[in-house]
């Protein structure tokens, strides 16, 4: 066996700055893990494809417009529609503490401020794959 | 796992993507549902493009896929990065440049990292080649950076190499790799839009020349695009082939359907007299070795004492034994007399 983490990091929504997905990016890589990014822009169904093609364990969405609320439970929609219910979702941003409970709800697994250490995210996502297996 | 192989044969997309990380996982029994799938394959044309970091190879993939969508084949996409030898792990960033192929269930993209695997990147990218092609993707297209072993690799699998330079990358026949005339069936210039186009083109113009002297490339202007042809003499040597060289703007879709047919040429030159065969019988010889290789390495170690080895690495380094003679003896173990 010759395995690694697979991750993708998109960027859903209109807000062009991906500097932070970047930093995010680089972390997990150095943490040995494999990452996707695919850019800006991307829509619910390009997030769906990415994850089914590259076949990552974990999706991570970094979202800094405000728009989470409309746009975590269409992504996670059309995700359930392409059978990847078993794949996570964690979510990296501007999220006010209020919404962190209805995104739970919605099937996200964790929620990242911006305060966050890219080590408290390597151990999440390392914890949310062992409690997979 | 054989279940896997019909609904790959089905055109499950998740069972085909999750062929593809067995596949790099190197995951036990991967090689049983190969060997179910191998009757399956050999029906797919493989373009590999490869060439220096940022000259343009997502996006000239980009836009060759677009233009085999436009002629009606299904296209599958293996874009490979370098794993990072500190961390191992990878950043893959290929699909930033084809966001315009979303959406399109004929075609297929997968980011692979290099990995450190035994069997290499040519092994991986060669089982993950077959899978697409036993998934019914007409052609693939097959990125990989221009360094080192990894170019090599992919002109071990592919049936059509592109070797993409763009201007400004150091221009000088010095700077243009040597071997990239051992690896390039089409030499394409990207960001033709940029200036140093003409000194990028004669560069590779000369260096054609020099790799071969007994041909005298000339231009010709079509379609805005300067593409070379060969003396008449060089044409009616049977099994010749020289590169054309081709100017895209891939971003613009400009050149490509020159890239399509120089790549159509190309396979009509394999078609003709069993050089198809020939090219394969290539790929498979040194596919057999890699994996016969690869399997005696591992059942080698496999059977040795880590001890042993760790025991031979000390007496090499103290010098009370040369590397000649600890391998004699480390084969003897396992009864093979290599002693002359
Ligand atoms: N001006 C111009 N820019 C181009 C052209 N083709 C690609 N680019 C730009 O060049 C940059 C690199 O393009 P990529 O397609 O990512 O190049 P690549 O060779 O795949 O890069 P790596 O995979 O990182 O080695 C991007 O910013 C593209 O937009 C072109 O024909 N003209
Ligand atoms: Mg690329």
């Amino acid at each position: 066996m010759n395995t690694a983490i697979r991750v993708l990091i998109a960027k859903p929504g209109l807000d062009g700055h991906d500097r932070g997905a970047k930093v995010i990016a680089r972390a997990l890589r150095d943490a040995g893990m494999e990452v996707i990014y695919t850019g800006l822009r991307q829509t619910p169904e390009m997030i769906a494809e990415a994850a089914l093609q590259e076949d990552v364990s974990i999706v991570g969405l970094s979202i800094l417009s405000g728009a989470h609320m409309a746009l975590v439970p269409r992504i996670r929609q059309v995700m359930d529609e392409n059978n990847l219910n078993d794949v996570p979702l964690l979510i990296g941003g501007i999220i006010p503490d209020e919404d962190i409970p209805a995104l739970k709800e919605m099937g996200v697994a964790a929620v990242f401020g911006p305060g966050t250490s890219t080590e408290e995210i390597v151990s999440s996502i390392h914890g949310l794959l062992a409690t997979q297996e | 796992m054989l279940d896997q192989v019909h609904l790959l044969l089905d055109g499950d997309r998740r069972a085909l993507a999750r062929l593809l990380t067995a596949v790099e996982n190197e995951r036990e029994g991967v090689e049983t549902t190969l060997a179910a799938l191998y009757p399956h394959t050999g029906r797919a044309w493989v373009i590999g493009i490869t060439g220096a970091p940022g000259t343009g190879k997502s996006s000239l993939v980009t836009a060759l896929a677009k233009a085999y969508r436009t002629r009606g084949e299904s296209v599958g996409i293996l874009a490979v990065d370098p794993t990072s030898p500190f961390t191992g792990g990878a950043i893959l960033g290929d699909r930033i440049r084809m966001r315009d192929l979303a959406g399109d269930k004929n075609i297929f993209i997968r980011s692979m990292a290099t990995r450190g695997s035994l069997g290499g990147l040519s092994r991986a990218t060669r089982d993950a080649i077959r899978v697409l092609d036993a998934a019914g993707f007409q052609r693939i297209l097959v990125e990989t950076v221009g360094a080192g072993q990894s170019e090599i690799d992919i002109v071990r699998a592919a049936h059509t190499t592109l070797v993409i330079e763009a201007p400004g990358l150091g221009d000088d026949v010095q700077a243009i790799k040597a071997g990239i005339l051992e690896i390039a069936d089409v030499l394409v210039i990207n960001k033709a839009d940029r200036p140093g186009v003409e000194h990028t083109a004669r560069a590779l113009k000369s260096m054609l020349e020099l790799g071969h002297p007994a041909s005298r490339v000339q231009s010709v202007n079509h379609h805005g695009q300067m593409i070379p042809t060969a003396t008449p003499a060089i044409n009616k040597i049977p099994d010749f082939w020289l590169p054309p060289i081709i100017r895209t703007v891939a971003i613009e879709n400009q050149g490509v359907d020159e890239v399509v047919n120089a790549i159509e040429t190309h396979r009509t030159h394999l078609s003709q007299a069993g050089k198809i065969e020939e090219l394969e019988d290539q790929h498979i010889q040194i596919e057999l070795v890699e994996r016969l290789r690869e399997h005696l390495l591992r059942d080698f170690f496999h059977d040795l004492p880590p001890e042993t080895f760790a025991q031979a690495v000390a007496q090499i380094r103290a010098r009370t034994k040369a590397p000649q003679t600890a391998v004699q003896e480390l084969l003897a173990l396992r009864g093979v007399n290599v002693a002359k």
